[in-house]
């Protein structure tokens, strides 16, 4: 992980080279009809480190997720994770290399179990080619390994109560951290969360947070998409900001707060011009004229 | 009213031939839909690539009855690719349409003219059951309790029932594997299959062969079982594949032996309201104004659709199916 000085000397400039980055991309713009909902020129992803991608609705925060994993195919432009090319790569690829996501609306597999739900996350089960799958003896071994490991993460996540229980009847929270569970399953270098905390009442959130900075302690890089800036503000180390399909800030926090571009995206940009009292006085008495 | 007979008719179906092809089709079905999540609106289709690969591979190209099963269910699996290629990676209602539409078009293909001399035309194929007759170890009628079948109809029932044992077991054990679990991961939510790294349009497609292969087995034991194959709308049209839809779901989707059970309780339930109803008629329990005779085959359907109805409102997982997990299913 870099330290906070090193963090601190890399330029506040959008799209600013990092020294160790895991994901690249390059140009990359989507567009839906005429609208352009995309439309990044670079950008780098510290490795080891939680960057927060902000800014307001429809700034296209999720479809840039959705590009970058392979659940919808930009119309120009390249990413690279770890240096090898992602692009034409399907979602179930990305996932497989090493880069996983969860949803906005969390996706629980409601009709299997929570370890069910788990096991799926685990990669290159050989008990899931359906010849294979016939004679047991030939992935029993593996399940076992997986099944432990899945027992294990279930604590972490504090939901080895509900480990027989269908996912349909867990909670909003809960699911959530299944979904998060389920991902570590896959053992990602990257892991993608889009708005982690939607949803989640108030007592869960500094839990889910809890997580969120183990599996930066872990040595592992995460992205979130999220709105509460007071989240942003406790977990992320670096901050992008996205406006109208852009990125027109990054940095840390503190810096972010500050930047009058951020500040315009989300508040307008005449926000900060005074009201002239008079006139709205003005307005008022005339107003009381009429009636 | 002779409720003995009644009762016998009713038992001696469940356990006939009927029941066994139903079986075997509702099966695949369920591997598609109660396990995959799949529309599959054309499993007559996969009954009809099963029996007539088999039928024309004996009786037009003289190939012998092993070869020609392996053929059959050879040409489901290119039936089911097919389908699959084109549908499966667009949302689940486009293949309930294509299904439908092309169960249709393969019986029509079947009854036309142009191949005449290769499938038969509107005449179907007749004489393609020998071999698997000339293999038949009873020689005499077979009673035990109510049960009383021809030599044939035995031996079919024979075969028929160790292959639907031999599905049930398949089903269990490709169920119960890290491939089930992907498969019901699949019904569940593709995206979220698809973001831990599993190919859904892989999964689907195995899914669609393999119930595609299962329906195809039927078809060959329904051809089998009346020695003939005709490409007519009550054999292999899109009220065969309905009738399977109503045993399936009788029986519980996504349940082991929901299939199984399902189609032997569609197979006496329809025999039961035939025999009682004629018996009735003949005893003139029911007034002329009411019922005639010759709509005792149209009423039980009837009875059948007010039975499905009561079924669905008070029990709506169907026999075997799990309530709760029916529950979760509309969240």
């Amino acid at each position: 992980m870099l330290s906070s000085d090193e963090l601190t000397a890399i330029a506040e400039t959008p799209g600013v080279a990092k020294p160790d980055p895991i994901l690249v991309t390059d140009n990359i713009v989507r567009s839906f009809g005429g609208l352009t909902a995309v439309n990044v020129h670079h950008l780098e992803i510290q490795r080891g480190i939680i960057t927060a991608l902000i800014g307001p609705n429809g700034a296209g925060k999720t479809t840039f997720f959705n590009l970058v994993t392979g659940f919808d195919t930009p119309d120009e432009g390249v990413w690279a994770l770890d240096g090898k090319v992602m692009g034409k790569l399907a979602a179930h690829q990305v996932a497989r290399k090493g880069m996983v996501r969860t949803f906005q609306l969390t996706k629980a597999l409601s009709r299997l179990t929570v370890i069910d739900n788990m096991l799926l996350g685990a990669p290159r089960q050989s008990g899931e080619n359906i010849l294979r799958s016939l004679i047991r003896p030939l992935w029993k071994a593996q399940e076992r390994e997986n099944t432990a490991q899945a027992e294990q993460l279930l604590e972490r996540f504090q939901l080895d109560h509900m480990r027989d229980e269908f996912a349909g009847t867990l909670s909003g929270g809960q699911r959530k951290l299944l979904e998060m569970a389920r991902a570590l399953m896959t053992d990602p270098r990257l892991i993608m969360l889009d708005e982690p905390m939607a949803g989640v009442n108030p007592a869960l959130t500094q839990s889910l947070l809890e997580h969120v900075k183990a599996l930066r302690d872990e040595g592992r890089t995460v992205v979130f998409v999220e709105h509460d800036m007071d989240v942003v503000r406790d977990i992320s180390d670096w901050v992008v900001v996205m406006a109208e399909g852009s990125i027109i800030a990054e940095g840390p926090h503190a810096a972010i707060g500050a930047n009058p571009a951020v500040i315009d995206a989300y508040l307008g940009s005449s926000h900060d011009q005074p009201l002239d009292l008079e006139s709205v006085a003005d307005v008022f008495s005339k107003e009381a004229n009429d009636e | 009213m002779d409720w003995g007979q009644i009762f016998d008719n009713t038992i001696t179906q469940m356990f006939g031939v009927q029941a066994v092809y139903f079986a075997l089709a509702a099966i695949g079905l369920n591997v598609h839909f109660g396990y995959t999540g799949l529309l599959n609106f054309g499993q007559a289709g996969f009954m009809a690539v099963g029996a007539y690969g088999v039928g024309i591979s004996v009786a037009t190209y003289d190939l012998p009855f092993g070869i020609a099963v392996i053929i059959g269910l050879l040409s489901s699996v290119v039936f089911a690719l097919i389908l699959g290629i084109p549908t499966l990676r667009l949302r689940a209602d486009y293949l309930a349409i294509v299904t439908i539409a092309a169960a249709e078009i393969i019986r029509i293909m079947f009854r036309a003219t142009t191949w005449r001399d290769i499938t038969g035309g509107s005449n179907g194929i007749n004489d393609f059951s020998d071999g698997f007759y000339s293999l038949n170890p009873y020689d005499g009628r077979v009673s035990f309790g109510f049960l009383d079948y021809s030599p044939r109809q035995m031996w079919v029932i024979t075969v028929g029932w160790t292959l639907v044992l031999l599905s049930v077991g398949f089903v269990y054990l490709v169920i119960h594997s890290p491939w089930g679990r992907a498969l019901k991961a699949v019904r569940d939510d593709e995206d979220a299959a698809r973001a831990l790294g599993k190919n859904a349009y892989s999964i689907k497609m195995q899914s669609l062969i393999l119930g595609g292969l299962f329906g195809a087995l039927g078809g060959i034991i329904f051809a089998l079982g009346q020695a003939s194959i005709q490409p007519s709308p009550q054999d292999y049209g899109t009220a065969k594949t309905f009738f399977i839809w109503v045993a399936l779901i009788l029986g519980g989707t996504g349940s082991l032996w929901g299939p199984v059970i399902g189609s032997m309780m569609f197979s006496g339930l329809l025999a039961f309201t035939d025999s009682a109803l004629r018996d009735a008629e003949r005893a003139d329990n029911i007034p002329e104004w009411l019922m005639q005779g010759v709509q005792v085959g149209q009423i039980r359907f009837i009875l059948m659709g007010l039975g499905l109805m009561l079924l669905m409102i008070f029990r709506p997982q169907g026999i075997f199916g799990n309530k709760r997990e029916l529950a979760l299913d509309a969240q």
